[in-house]
């Protein structure tokens, strides 16, 4: 059995085994949002379902963190390693993600696919996160 | 000028950078506001109306009781990097709507040393946010200038000559915090923090005060023969579809933005247009924000930066001089302060009092532009 972390918050996990991003659609315009919100930010309606996000995109822009970040941000206790951010097209919606790359392959364009990351939060308690990792062949 | 048009009758402001530790924001407000008086001619019983910004160092109308308890309106702004603008766009609406006359418009923050941080909570995000190590604003703009930079073709280096062209007119203004040029392939080579963006491509939080007082345009007849006018001042959030600080998804074609939607009413309302400014200051929380907003506020095609920087178009000596004083990157922002310090330096460069660094000819028309968390813009033309 693998580890009983728990997700980083069900608004933003919508599952872990295969790991999808949750997300909302509205049902009158269209619009996807990341992670899931209850009004649409485009035409102001309360009409926004719930939806499991597509696990493959292409990176759209993307920068490295080389400080550690302020709180609520734990660093591993192993100590803070600079990581990799960027926002990955999925199509309908562009989403802000950790990325696990090295940064020097990294160009806009570049096919990247859901990971899960392992965060730490209060007390050094793990839970999953996610990041976007190259898509090394294979499919979806 | 016409009926219901708006004077810049006096500028203060105290040097930006660091402060002694006694020395609080709202002290540094109160100066900036003496300054701006005498150099109106003005006292402060002349003034029937005051607006005031700041974000991390107090309410603004506590400064009456320094500068006298006279019971006027004040009105206290708090929009971060545009709170200054703001604070003019208030101010100035106050007059035209007949409300006042003579109105100090005051700007100051005293920042703690370091990035500024911020509270997932504030921006309306889960904890999530923060613990997965995104809530850090130098992420956003080395994003946003990589982006943009690929988009348009722009080869980085285009962010060292920014940064240089900043350091080389700090190391000309006096009042400027940073005075040290550096040359464009220093500032490339120097300690990344978020690439692409170097150490010497980030303003830093900062301390100072900048006031401005205004009145109508019959009263500065009163007070000069030839004041310069604030011909319009407009502020704008932004629309579905922009590309903002702590956002965790963005819209496909995402391409919207405060900064257009300000500049272009602000044009529209002075009856002028992008190719008659003569001196601009634009929003520069990092080199990439320059280079950004020289397009969106329209003073040049996107992609068409690369030209004009090669060209030496930017510099005080160039034929669009932008950022004269420095701008952030040389003076560092205390955030409720900036707007009105661009004010300040569009009034000096029109005036013709800019020192070594006024620019050559008659400059009639300066532009401001002001941009910040979470998606606002607010421009300025001030003429003479
Ligand atoms: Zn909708």
């Amino acid at each position: 059995m693998s580890s009983p972390a728990p997700p980083i918050d069900a608004n933003v996990i919508a599952s872990l085994d295969p790991i999808r991003l949750a997300g909302a659609r509205c049902a009158e315009c269209g619009t996807t949002t990341f992670p899931a919100q209850a009004d649409c930010p485009r035409c102001a309606r309360r009409t926004m379902n719930r939806i499991e996000l597509p696990a493959e995109g292409v990176l759209w822009t993307w920068t490295t963190q080389t400080f550690q970040p302020k709180a609520p941000y734990a660093a591993p206790s192993t100590g803070f390693e600079p990581f990799p951010v960027g926002y990955v097209d999925l199509g309908d919606v562009i989403v802000e993600a950790r990325l696990e790359a090295d940064p020097e392959a990294l160009r806009v364009g570049t096919r990247m696919r859901l990971v899960p990351l392992t965060l730490l939060v209060d007390g050094g308690q793990p839970v999953i996160g996610y990041a976007f990792a190259p898509a090394t062949g294979g499919s979806a | 000028m016409n009926h219901g048009a708006v004077a810049i009758a006096g500028i203060g402001m105290t040097p930006f950078g660091r402060h002694s530790p006694d020395y609080s924001g709202r002290d540094m407000g109160v100066d900036a506001a003496r300054a701006a008086l005498a150099d109106a001619g003005l006292s402060w019983q002349d003034i029937d109306y005051a607006v005031g910004g700041s974000n991390v160092s107090g309410k603004p109308d506590t400064t009456v009781s320094s500068l006298g308890l006279t019971g006027i309106p004040f009105v206290n702004v708090r929009n971060g990097c545009a709170t200054g603008t703001v604070a003019l766009t208030t101010a100035a609406q106050a007059i035209r709507s007949g409300e006042a006359e003579t109105v100090l418009v005051l700007g100051f923050d005293k920042h703690p040393r370091g990035a500024f941080g911020a509270r997932p909570a504030d921006y309306g995000h889960g904890d999530w946010y923060g613990q997965s190590g995104l809530m850090v604003t130098t992420q956003f703009f080395a994003m946003k200038a990589r982006r943009y930079l690929d988009a348009h073709g722009l080869p980085d280096e285009v962010l060292g000559e920014v940064a240089a062209k900043a350091f080389r007119c700090g190391a000309a203004n006096p009042d400027a915090w940073r005075r040290t040029e550096f040359t464009p392939d220093e500032i490339m080579a120097a300690r990344v923090i978020n690439p692409p963006l170097t150490q010497y491509m980030l303003c830093s939080p900062a301390e100072g005060a900048a006031a401005v007082v205004l009145t109508s345009a019959d009263r500065a007849a009163d007070l000069t023969d030839r004041p310069v006018t604030l011909a319009a001042a407009t502020m704008r959030t932004r629309r579905f579809g922009s590309f903002e600080v702590f956002a965790s998804w963005l819209p496909p074609g995402a391409d919207a933005s405060p900064t257009v939607d300000a500049a272009r009413a602000t044009f529209a309302k002075a009856g002028v247009t992008p190719r008659d400014v003569d001196v601009a200051q634009l929003q520069d929380t990092d080199a990439g924000a320059e280079i950004i907003h020289m397009a969106e506020t329209g003073l040049c095609e996107h992609g068409q930066q690369r030209e004009l920087l090669d060209a030496g178009a930017t510099s005080p000596e160039g034929t669009l001089p932008i950022n004269t004083d420095g701008g952030c990157l040389a003076n560092g922002e205390p955030v409720g302060a900036s707007g009105l310090r661009q004010v300040h330096e569009v009034v000096r460069q029109l005036r013709g009092t800019a020192g070594t660094r006024q620019i050559a000819g008659e400059p009639r028309v300066g532009f401001t532009h002001v941009y910040g968390a979470p998606g606002i813009a607010a421009c300025t033309i001030i003429t003479r």
